[in-house]
């Protein structure tokens, strides 16, 4: 008797979970609209003040690729970012994001679809997308910690690899946190440049490793490397290179929250060292074409501490060394007159929500040898669907 | 570049092999995104599942953040269990969507959510941001009312006999011997609760709805002046203010919230500050689920002294 009311039960329970799972289609983690896509826009922009004109921007000894630059003097708006989100169907999801710049041009920033039902650990992605190497480059200029990027991403990433093609990334089945991932693209962005190799210029590999130690402290560690091949690559004004441009980075990301509850007090440290291999021809503008092979490096450390709810203060370090070009380039782009490029900021921000930041900051930018005293005042503030951070 | 060559050829022998090696049939993993759900897969699943809870009590489930080693467990488990309703919208999509595990993802049996089981409350008409950190599917924090941890170990037992076929009975079994202990319990702290009905409290964040509506008690202020906005000092004044004229017996919070505010009431008010367990783990007794409403109500009954 017994045996027969359990297997009317568990009879019972199948049929009405097969029932309930298409009610239950939207799950934990539905999107608030339920079936139209995730809308959201993110609105900022600054003030900015700096002692030398940013027209004249350089660092010194280092070719930069176009929007490399610390931006204009006074009020303007920064990138205005608009993003659709939305499951596609039960295998794939698609991500658009569309910003636009203050001069009214306007790109198309991510555009991506990624398959959510490979298993296994693995997931495919295919279309625009900011690339998985390094720590820094995959972060949205709204999630970053200061107005700016990391001078080694600006001189060495023109800011951040972004490229059309395909990225495979792999979960291993750990406690541990290990990922690798792999992209192969078409190769149109700095270092990369004029799509070589037939669009298929760049491929890119990448290992991440993390974990906790305990409740309260967390940490990511990464190694990557790209591979760009570039066609008459454009920078500066009109400085050429062809040739092969191989970076390698390694990363590492260390968060701290007392008891794993970031909301009175936590701590986030974050350091990248990058190297550029770079050989092949250089032709700097109104001159001729000339080997060109050297390693370029930067690297930057930074620390972000949230003092009392709402407010965190922060600092970084960035260096660079422009590695000598030799004597055939003095006076080119490539010369860095013996200076070593640094810059050191301070940020101070407050958020009155986790959806609007104001933030006020100052950097001592010795990019170029005479000394750049940069003072911003920043908002960001995201309407919208309510976007999930990556670590 | 030899070197990344070998890397590659490792990873293209390494990961078809991880394809073909699956552990035979081990114990159902479960991820449960906070405690009260670990704890209630426990006492449904027993030796037949292993669970890894992913938050404590300590945290505020609206921000954690989706950490290497979250996404790790993620990728491993069986079946996800969250509150759902966008309690965990802040970083749940982030792990499922770098997890690679598509067992669990939103429409698969193994994508359990818990408010998808019960009557939601405060479920708005218009939801703007310039009320707080609201959800438009209702209020979240179903768990204060162990009338839901009912109804949702229901679903539960149902989930994880379809999920895990070959130990359904198990599954059966245990289920209707947690029911009846679960019932008798409810019955139990509710005649230890009647003294509570119709107290007027204060709560720190808005996250006792169904708590007050179970014990019918009243909520008559916030200390967060919206939800997720942390209490100002104008706003503080103006909640004392308020209770000169209306009362309150106690302020109640979850552990895992700052006591600052609290005591400042409680020190100009004059009326206790009670800390509740919220979720298991809370507080020294919350050590399961019974032990949860065990110390709930203790607190409360001590607070209304």
């Amino acid at each position: 008797m017994k045996h027969i009311v359990l297997a009317t039960w568990i009879t019972g329970a199948l049929l009405t979970t097969g029932l309930s799972t298409n009610v239950n289609a939207a799950g934990a983690g539905q999107p608030s609209n339920a079936f139209n896509p995730e809308i959201s826009l993110i609105l900022n922009g600054t003030y900015a003040q700096f002692s030398r004109d940013p027209a004249n921007y350089s660092i010194a000894g280092f070719p930069l690729a176009s929007g490399s630059d610390p931006g204009s003097r006074g009020f303007s708006i920064g990138e205005s970012e608009l993003g659709l989100r939305a499951n596609i169907d039960p295998d794939w999801y698609g991500v658009f994001t569309f910003s636009m710049a203050n001069d009214g041009t306007s790109s198309v920033e991510n555009a991506f679809v990624q398959n959510t039902n490979l298993g296994h650990g693995l997931t495919l992605r295919l279309g625009r997308f900011f690339s998985g190497i390094g720590y820094l480059n995959e972060q949205h200029s709204h999630t970053w910690d200061f107005v700016d990027t990391a001078l080694a991403y600006r001189a060495l990433l023109g800011t951040q690899y972004r490229d059309d093609g395909v990225q495979v990334r792999w979960l291993a089945p750990t406690d541990l946190f290990v990922e690798v991932g792999a992209e192969w693209l078409r190769g149109d962005a700095f270092p990369a440049g004029g799509a070589a190799d037939k669009g298929r210029g760049t491929w890119t590999g990448f290992v991440h490793v993390g974990d906790d130690l305990d409740d309260s402290n967390s940490w990511r560690a990464g190694l990557s490397y790209l591979s760009a091949d570039a066609v008459k690559r454009k920078t500066g004004t009109n400085d050429l290179f062809s040739g092969s441009s191989d970076i390698v980075i390694a990363d590492f990301v260390w968060k701290w929250a007392p008891n794993g509850n970031p909301y009175k007090h936590n701590f986030k440290f974050q350091a990248e060292y990058l190297q550029s291999n770079n050989d092949g021809l250089f032709t700097p503008v109104g001159g001729s074409a000339t080997a060109y092979s050297a390693t370029p490096s930067g690297w930057y450390a930074q620390g972000i501490y949230q003092f009392m709810p709402r407010w965190r203060v922060g600092l970084r370090h960035d260096q660079l060394n422009p590695d000598n070009a030799g004597a055939a380039y003095s006076g080119t782009v490539l010369d860095s007159l013996g200076h070593t490029p640094k810059r050191d900021s301070a940020m101070l921000d407050y958020s009155n929500s986790e959806f609007s930041r104001v933030r006020l900051q100052y950097n001592r930018d010795q990019s170029r040898p005479q000394t750049d005293n940069q003072w911003f005042v920043q908002y960001i503030m995201s309407l919208g669907a309510h976007g999930a951070h990556i670590f | 570049m030899k070197k990344l060559k070998n890397i590659f050829n490792l990873l293209c022998i390494l990961i078809p092999l991880s394809l073909v090696i699956q552990p035979a049939s081990a114990a159902i993993r479960v991820f449960a995104c906070e405690p009260e759900w670990g704890a209630l897969a426990k006492q449904l699943g027993g030796n037949d599942v292993s669970v890894y809870t992913a938050t404590n009590a300590f945290q505020d489930p609206h921000h954690i953040q989706a950490r290497p080693s979250l996404i790790a467990k993620l990728r491993r488990a069986d079946l996800l269990i969250c509150t759902g309703s966008q309690l965990e919208i802040g970083w749940l999509p982030v792990l499922l969507r770098q997890s690679g595990n598509d067992h669990v993802q939103p429409g698969q049996p193994g994508n359990f959510a818990a408010t998808d089981y019960v009557t939601m409350l405060e479920k708005g008409a218009s939801i703007d941001r310039s009320q707080g950190d609201v959800h438009p599917g209702g209020n979240p924090h179903i768990q204060t009312d162990p009338r839901n941890i009912g109804k949702v170990a229901t679903a539960l037992a149902k989930r994880l006999a379809q999920i895990d076929l070959p130990n359904a009975t198990d599954y059966a079994k245990r289920y209707q011997a947690f029911h009846a202990k679960w019932q008798t319990a409810i019955q139990h702290w509710q005649k230890q609760a009647a003294p509570l009905r119709g107290v007027k409290i204060v709560v720190h964040h808005k996250a006792w709805i169904y708590l007050t509506h179970w014990l019918g008690m009243q909520e008559v202020a916030a200390l967060e002046p919206k939800p997720g906005v942390p209490p100002s000092a104008g706003h503080l004044a103006e909640v004392l203010r308020q209770l000169r004229n209306q009362p309150a017996k106690m302020v109640i919070r979850a552990a895992y919230q700052e006591a600052r505010p609290d005591e400042w009431l409680s020190e100009h008010a004059h009326i206790p500050a009670v800390v509740l367990p919220f979720t298991v783990g809370g507080t020294d007794g919350a050590k399961d689920l019974f032990g949860l409403y065990d110390v709930t109500i203790t607190n409360l009954l001590k607070g209304a002294k």
